[in-house]
This record gives C-alpha cells, sequence and structure tokens, in this order.
C-alpha cells in the first residue's frame, strides 16, 4: 500500500529536535542560561535572575527566531530552485537575488565616499543597509521575471541568473577596488552575515515576507511534485508551468531576498539542507520534503549559531563561516559514505 | 459532428500540422483525417522526420493544428482547458528529464493528480487506480524501487502504469519502444495490446517496429510526403501503401510474409 504518512514520524522527530534545538539556542551564548530557566522565561513565569530575563527577551528569542526564519526560509527556496530548475547544484543563489542584494549593499557602503561624506552619514543607518539589499534583490528578480515572461526556457532563466550574479560581483569588486579600507571593511563585516542585531520590529517585518513566502511554497507543493516528471509531463498533467514557475519565483525572492537583506548573504544553507533532508527522508514528494527542509533548515541554522558564539567566551565567529565550515564537510561525509547521489 | 458516434475517442477533420515560425509555417502533413475508437490499438508509422512527433504532439493539444480540427469528446481540442485535457489524454513521452530519485510508486501516484485536490493529497479511490495500473501491467515487484535502479524496459512499463492510473480515455505514447531490445519491443507493444482490449482505453503510439505494429495493431496511420494513410493492417498491405514507404532500392515489402525484406 501506498502510505502517505510513511514520513510523519520523520517529521515529528526534525519537529523535536528543532524544539531542543531554539531550548539550547536560546540558552548557550556568552552567558549560560539553565534550561529551565529558558523553558520559565519563555513561558513568562518567574525566573531566578532579571538579567536573565532581558537576555532572553531582548537578545536571545530575537536571534533564535532570526535564525528559524534564515534556515528555513533559505532551505526552502534551495529545495523550490532545484526542482525549477532540475539541478541539484541550484540554490537561492542561482536567480541572483543574493548578488543583487550585495550590490545594494556595496554601493551604499563603498559608492557613499564617491558621492561625499555627509551623504555617507545619511546612509549608513541600518535601514538604509536593508532598503539597499531590497532594491538590489528586487532589480535583480524583475530582471529575472522579465526573462522569464520572454523565455520559454527554464535552463535559459537559469543562466541568467549565473551572469547576474558574475554582473554584480563584478560592479562590486570594482566599487571596492576605489574605496577606502573603513569602507570596504564595513561591506566584508556585512557579508559576513549576522542574525543577532534585529530588533523585534525587524524581526516582525522579516516574518511578514517568510510567511508569505512560505505559503506560496506549500500552494505550489503539488505542481512541484508534477515539475519533477519534467515540464512535458507536467503540462500533460495539468499544470500551467508559466504561471507555476513565477509563483516559486515570488516564492523564492521574498524568502532569499528579505533575508539577505536582514541577515546579510548567508551561504551554503539553502543548498546543502534539501540535500541533507533527502538523505534522511528518501522521497522526492515535496509533500514531505518541504516541511521537512523547513525543520532542516532552522535546526542547522540554530546550531550553527550556537557554534559561532562560542559559548561561555565573549568572542563570537562569523555566521557565514560556521554554516559552511560545519556543512560542507557533513554534506561531504554523508555522499562519500552513501556512494551514491539521488536526486 | 452529428457523425461521432459514443465510441469516437478522438478525431480529426481536415487536419494539417506542422509548425510556425514567425510568418512562416512549415507543414508537415495536411488533409488528415482520423477517427480513433475506444479499445483500438493504433501505430503511427513512417521514416525519421516524417512527422510521427508532430501528429501526436497535435493530437494531444501541445502543438497547434495549421488548419481543420482535432476533436476529442465533441469538443475541440483547442476549446478544451488544460485540466479537462489531462482527464482526457494521458502521455508517455521519450523524455528524460524526469527525476529518477522518484520510487516507482510515486512516479506512477503522480497519474492521479488531474483528480487530487490543491495539495495532492490521495483518496481511496486514488490509491485503488494507483494499485490498479501497477496490476495492469505486472511491476508489483519492483513497486518500492528507485526509477534509477530500473532498467530501461522496467522503467517504460513504469511510464505506462502512470500513463493508466491517470485514467483517461486515450493514451498517446511517443516512441515507447526505443532503447529495448528485441523481446522487450514486442512485451511492451504486446502489453499495449492487452491493455487497450482489458481497459477498453484508446492507445496511440509511433513506433518504427512496423513488422510488430502489422501483427499486433488494429489500424495504423502512415504518414509518407506530408501525406497520411489510415486503416487497417489488411486494408493498407492490400492498398499497396507500404511499397514505396522507404527510399531507394535498399528494402522492399513482401505481401506474403507481411514483412520488409532486404532487396537482393
Amino acid at each position: 500500500m501506498l502510505n502517505q504518512n510513511k514520513y510523519t514520524f520523520s517529521i515529528i522527530l526534525l519537529f523535536l529536535a528543532l524544539i531542543l534545538s531554539g531550548l539550547f539556542n536560546i540558552s548557550l551564548g556568552s552567558v549560560n542560561i539553565p534550561i529551565s530557566e529558558v523553558i520559565s522565561s519563555l513561558l513568562g513565569l518567574e525566573v531566578e535572575k532579571d538579567t536573565w530575563k532581558y537576555i532572553i527577551t531582548n537578545y536571545r528569542l530575537p536571534k533564535a527566531i532570526t535564525a528559524v526564519i534564515t534556515g528555513s526560509g533559505l532551505a526552502v527556496s534551495g529545495l523550490l530552485m532545484q526542482t525549477l530548475f532540475r539541478n541539484p547544484l541550484a540554490g537561492p543563489y542561482v536567480l541572483g537575488l543574493s548578488s543583487g542584494a550585495s550590490l545594494g549593499v556595496a554601493i551604499v557602503f563603498m559608492g557613499a565616499s564617491l558621492f561625499g561624506a555627509s551623504f555617507a552619514v545619511v546612509l549608513l543607518s541600518k535601514w538604509s543597509l536593508v532598503i539597499a539589499s531590497s532594491i538590489g534583490s528586487l532589480f535583480v528578480l524583475f530582471a529575472v521575471i522579465l526573462a522569464s515572461i520572454r523565455l520559454r526556457d527554464t535552463m535559459a532563466i537559469l543562466i541568467i541568473g549565473l551572469m547576474f550574479a558574475s554582473l554584480t560581483a563584478a560592479i562590486v569588486s570594482v566599487l571596492a577596488y576605489f574605496s577606502p579600507a573603513s569602507q570596504l571593511q564595513q561591506y566584508v563585516f556585512w557579508s559576513y552575515g549576522s542574525l543577532g542585531d534585529l530588533s523585534w520590529e525587524e524581526v516582525g517585518i522579516l516574518g511578514i515576507f517568510w510567511f508569505l513566502g512560505i505559503l506560496i511554497s506549500i500552494g505550489s507543493i503539488k505542481n512541484l511534485n508534477s515539475l519533477l516528471l519534467g515540464e512535458q509531463y507536467a503540462r500533460s498533467l495539468g499544470t500551467n508551468i508559466r504561471k507555476n514557475r513565477m509563483a516559486i519565483i515570488i516564492a523564492t525572492s521574498l524568502l532569499a531576498g528579505s533575508i539577505t537583506a536582514f541577515a546579510g548573504p548567508i551561504a551554503f544553507v539553502g543548498l546543502a539542507v534539501p540535500h541533507l533532508i533527502r538523505q534522511i527522508i528518501p522521497s522526492a514528494n515535496h509533500l514531505t520534503l518541504v516541511p521537512a527542509v523547513i525543520f532542516g533548515g532552522a535546526i542547522l541554522m540554530l546550531l550553527c549559531d550556537i557554534i559561532a558564539q562560542l559559548p561561555g567566551s565573549d568572542y563570537s565567529l562569523p555566521i557565514n563561516a560556521i554554516t559552511s565550515l560545519i556543512g560542507a564537510p557533513v554534506v561531504i561525509w554523508l555522499l562519500v559514505r552513501k556512494r551514491k547521489f539521488n536526486f | 459532428m452529428n457523425s461521432t458516434n459514443s465510441h469516437t475517442v478522438i478525431k480529426t477533420k481536415d487536419l494539417s500540422i506542422g509548425y510556425r515560425k514567425k510568418n512562416l509555417v512549415d507543414l508537415v502533413a495536411l488533409e488528415i483525417n482520423l477517427e480513433i475508437k475506444k479499445g483500438e490499438l493504433v501505430a503511427v508509422l513512417g521514416i525519421n522526420g516524417a512527422g510521427k512527433s508532430t501528429l501526436l504532439k497535435t493530437l494531444s493539444g501541445i502543438t497547434k493544428p495549421i488548419k481543420g480540427e482535432v476533436v476529442i469528446k465533441d469538443k475541440k481540442i483547442q476549446n478544451t482547458d488544460p485540466s479537462e485535457l489531462a482527464r482526457s489524454i494521458s502521455l508517455v513521452l521519450t523524455e528524460q528529464a524526469l527525476s529518477r530519485n522518484l520510487s516507482v510508486i510515486e512516479l506512477v501516484a503522480l497519474g492521479r493528480q488531474p483528480y487530487t485536490n490543491w495539495i495532492g493529497r490521495l483518496t481511496n479511490t486514488d490509491l485503488k487506480k494507483i494499485m490498479y495500473a501497477i496490476q495492469l501491467v505486472n511491476i508489483e515487484d519492483i513497486r518500492d524501487k528507485k526509477c534509477h535502479e530500473l532498467s530501461d524496459g522496467q522503467f517504460q512499463k513504469v511510464l505506462i502504469a502512470r500513463a493508466l492510473a491517470q485514467d483517461t480515455p486515450l493514451i498517446i505514447l511517443d516512441e515507447p519502444t526505443t532503447h529495448l531490445d528485441l523481446f522487450h519491443k514486442a512485451y511492451v507493444l504486446k502489453l499495449l495490446q492487452k491493455l487497450s482490449k482489458d481497459t477498453n482505453k484508446a492507445i496511440l503510439f509511433a513506433t518504427h517496429e512496423i513488422n510488430l505494429a502489422l501483427q499486433l495493431c488494429d489500424k495504423l496511420i502512415i504518414i509518407k510526403d506530408k501525406k497520411t494513410l489510415y486503416g487497417t493492417p489488411a486494408e493498407l498491405i492490400k492498398s499497396g501503401a507500404f511499397n514505396n514507404l522507404f527510399p531507394g532500392n535498399l528494402i522492399r515489402f513482401d505481401n506474403d510474409s507481411a514483412s520488409f525484406k532486404i532487396k537482393q
């Protein structure tokens, strides 16, 4: 019998793992807070020390939520891109969205010096970064959507996305070449990615974009499954290829664009999480994969954040380096062990 | 449409097929008049480039007709919306772009998409149809395997099962026997014949296996020099349709054995 609930157990396990990593993530940091106190704080009960409650509500909790949003959002957009392009190498980066965001931010940081110092003061607020990277992502998004309206071939869109990525990277290099060291450094710090600098208000806005993106992804599950057969079969099953492709691109842009705007260009998660999940859950059905990838991405991001905080010390490492440092060997190990690459 | 009786699955009226390139029309074949009935097995024959695929694409609604019409369920194919068409015609293509990470049963289950709800949840009826399709092509033993573990012959059967699960009155297959050895070619075509009789579905396929098609099919469509001939194997042999099917002096059709022979 075709058991549709075959992987429900795995998904429940992933969900429990997500809760656990969330609790550990909030508990560990420069000051370690006991898990029991974390739980009482989250439940609104009395907490032993007021400073703990302050740290949790104003710092740890928004950071953990940002990690969950970032990890799950990037992982889902990676899955969407891999299915849309039927390419295991695809991730949110292939549409050039992150490159667009980088260009926006690079112009703010490094272009500011070209436009004069007074201008730079106005520009260099937190929100100007968010706005600049959003504009950058949107710019690339519109270019990609225009291309996808004109082109019938999905692979051509993939190539156009990659071209935009190298184009924007080239402009960033030129800007960097002419920029003073201090501005260059600011840009480099942004490119490390960061989960911790978000206020509740910002988390709320990011959350809205995330929610919309995830909603569209869930609505696309049936069509994503038909795309596994290739576009011709999908069409013969009644799928509207263009409408479906547009929905997938918009969902990816909402997710990857907003996440890059608020948390910086976080590498690796979007590409790797779908592959990690396929190793655990050997199904191609997106009804199973989408929730699994949402939980898996969130877990990976929470764990990477714990490591990046170097619990017990006052230092923290750039999150972007940790995701790749931890994630890449895991993927390599899994693939070598299994000797077979299932896509 | 008054001449259409209830057993007709698909028919064409003065159909011209081809491709439009801006203002130019690349005509492949013209004045095609066919009528395929329930339970019939029909092969499309012709040399490479004769237009077999174009005909199948036009009949399945992928390519628009240049002239004339394709009528399915008493309705012009151009006026049928995609979800309705998905309940009328199922395809088995030569396209290899599909994910081999799908398990056999997952792939067959995708045939139920035109009937499932917004998220693709399978009902008990869907599950019954899936199991029935798997039984019909006799692939119960491999149903939990991944498609990348299958041989070409097994994979072809899985694709046929998917089309059966889609439960349409017409199944169209584009060269279902390529990449297969002689035994599996005969096996697949024999299976198609059995399926058309057991399920009363019309099955239309393009093939190069003229000898097998002559033995198994109810009707044949021959495309040659932009013209089409349509009839039973016996009628077509009698009319000498095969004598000039291939160019040059290399092979000839032997009426007695109803097969092609090398000219000595």
